[in-house]
């Protein structure tokens, strides 16, 4: 069964295309690791998933359920696209934690409004609201505990490092359980020190079975981890395949040039920690 | 004993009587204060939205508005506020609201300062909200939350704790502009210092100043507690 059906997705800003017709879909279960070059797309394709921007044509389904077509003219209620919305998780290269409240607030914070809703609109029994709040609590320090950071539960993002602020964000995420998650180079603003236990959070995810899409610039995890790699550039998927097909045996020259330079990038850095 | 009653016919000028005058001034000007902040502060959000529309006539319109509020001297305004109902429309300010009796002056000082200060106020709000990252707006998204549960439960706390130190700054400002209500003969405290000098007094003049130094130094140490009530976090 496929959890995400992406079709023919483009997206203009003014005159210039940033994407020209993205396919692809995912199973359940499966992680695809997306790479290419600073400005191929990989960032707005994200947002288009996750409806902070509204693709130019083409379709999105997530498990069975269409989430986007362009197609349809008709207005959608904000109601309407917050629901939709709530089937995809996303998270952020800059973490976006709410900086006034704590790590677990932050987790609960969006359970919590929609509880609230809820009980409002008498699909949830007021009687149960102190009985469903506690769940809430309750599975947001098991999240706390899943990401490594039980003892971090009461600190404000301003008190954790930025590796830790990217695992109560991944928890955030996880909070409102949906269906797929998407990472946008979710280690690209940490110190090199803070990338490995962000990542190996997100190995422990697709060892839970999670099904997850993960914009990365770490080719070494993503041939590790993702199960299929898909090259992005000039806003098409240009090589799509095994993580090994794609990385270990390039085919076009615009793949074996990213890879030249990301591992020139990564040999330069190796000298430097050599030093 | 003939310059006692001499006194007391014009009035005391002892430093109790001078005390007790100038206070009845400052009543008025604490009120006038007090009222333009419980009007404005509201006002000024309501503004700072309209400033922002979308809607770019409404945006445009209110622009124009805040623009001419404060590129006009208050004490223009004043003047305007209410002098034009009369000469113009024949309107004349009401000595009555609510069944009260009110002093019509007072009224008009009020509605002026309010206009003014929520104008101020509104470009504050929107350098406050305009400086939140798109990125906390995004998250709220994700999230599912509504556009209201993000203004009110991620980004108003935010927008509160930056614009402490500019709203700090005009609130102190207002303390003394409430002097210029004086242009419609509003009795504030300079006003009532200023009618003490029929009694060849000088010095109540100056001591006005000690009224304003205490107040503001009240709220200089009221501003201080908000801003370090709010330090518990980086925005
Ligand atoms: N809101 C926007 N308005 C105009 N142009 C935009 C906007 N967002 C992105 N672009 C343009 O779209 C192109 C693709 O941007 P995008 O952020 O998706 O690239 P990316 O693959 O994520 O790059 P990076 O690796 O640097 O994050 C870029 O040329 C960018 O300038
Ligand atoms: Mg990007």
């Amino acid at each position: 069964m496929s959890v995400l059906e992406v079709k023919n997705i483009t997206k203009s800003f003014g005159k210039t295309e940033v994407l020209s017709g993205i396919n692809f879909s995912l199973k359940q279960g499966e992680v695809v690791a997306i790479i290419g070059s600073s400005g191929s797309g990989k960032t707005t394709l994200l947002r288009c998933l996750n409806l902070l921007e509204r693709a130019d044509g083409g379709s999105i389904t997530v498990a069975d359920e269409v989430i986007y077509d362009a197609a349809d003219t008709g207005r959608h209620s904000e109601e309407d696209i917050r629901k939709k919305r709530l089937n995809l998780g996303l998270i952020f290269q800059s973490f976006n934690l709410f900086p006034q409240y704590t790590a677990i607030d932050n987790i609960t914070l969006a359970p919590r409004l929609a509880l609230g809703e809820a009980i409002k609109n008498k699909t949830v029994p007021a009687q149960e609201k102190a009985e469903r709040l506690a769940a809430i609590t309750q599975e947001a320090e098991l999240l706390l505990e899943r990401v490594g950071l039980s003892d971090r539960r009461d600190y404000y993002p301003c008190q954790l490092s930025g590796g830790q602020q990217q695992r109560v964000a991944i928890a955030r995420a996880l909070a409102l359980k949906p269906a797929l998650l998407c990472f946008d180079e979710p280690t690209s603003a940490l110190d090199p020190e803070l990338t490995g236990e962000v990542l190996r959070v997100i190995r422990s995810l697709k060892d839970e079975g999670r099904t997850m899409i993960v914009v990365t610039h770490e080719m070494e995890f993503a041939r590790r981890v993702a199960d299929r790699v898909i090259f992005m550039a000039h806003g098409v998927i240009v090589e799509e395949g095994p993580a090994e097909d794609v990385i270990g045996n390039p085919k076009s020259d615009e793949l074996r040039a990213f890879l030249q330079k990301a591992s020139d990038v990564n040999g330069a850095d190796d000298k430097n920690t050599a030093k | 004993m003939v310059l006692g009653i001499l006194t007391a016919a014009r009035g005391g000028t002892g430093f109790l009587d001078v005390t007790l005058k100038l206070l009845e001034g400052f009543e008025v000007t604490l009120l006038l204060f007090a009222l333009t902040l419980v009007f404005a502060l509201p006002l000024g959000l309501v503004i700072a939205f309209g400033s922002m529309s979308r809607f770019k006539p409404l945006k445009y319109v209110t622009r124009t508005f805040v623009w001419i509020i404060r590129g006009v001297p208050l004490m223009l305004q004043l003047f305007l506020v209410f002098y034009v109902p009369g000469m113009l429309f024949d309107l004349q300010w009401p000595t009555e609201l609510f069944g009260m009796p009110i002093n019509s002056r007072f009224l008009a000082a009020l509605v002026a300062f309010v206009i003014n200060y929520a104008c101020y106020f509104s470009e504050i709000y929107r350098g406050g909200i305009e400086s939140i990252s798109r990125g906390q707006y995004e998250a709220g998204q994700v999230l599912g939350m509504s556009k209201s549960q993000i203004f009110f439960k991620v980004v108003l706390l935010q927008v509160v704790k930056r614009i402490v130190p500019p709203m700090s700054n005009e609130v102190i400002t207002l303390v003394k502009d409430t002097a210029l209500a004086r242009v419609i003969i509003v009795v504030e405290i300079i006003m009532a210092a200023e009618e003490l000098m029929s009694r060849s007094l000088i010095w109540p003049l100056f001591y006005t100043g000690v009224f304003y130094l205490l107040f503001v130094g009240i709220l200089t140490i009221l501003f201080g507690w908000i801003e370090k009530k709010l330090d518990y976090f980086k925005a």
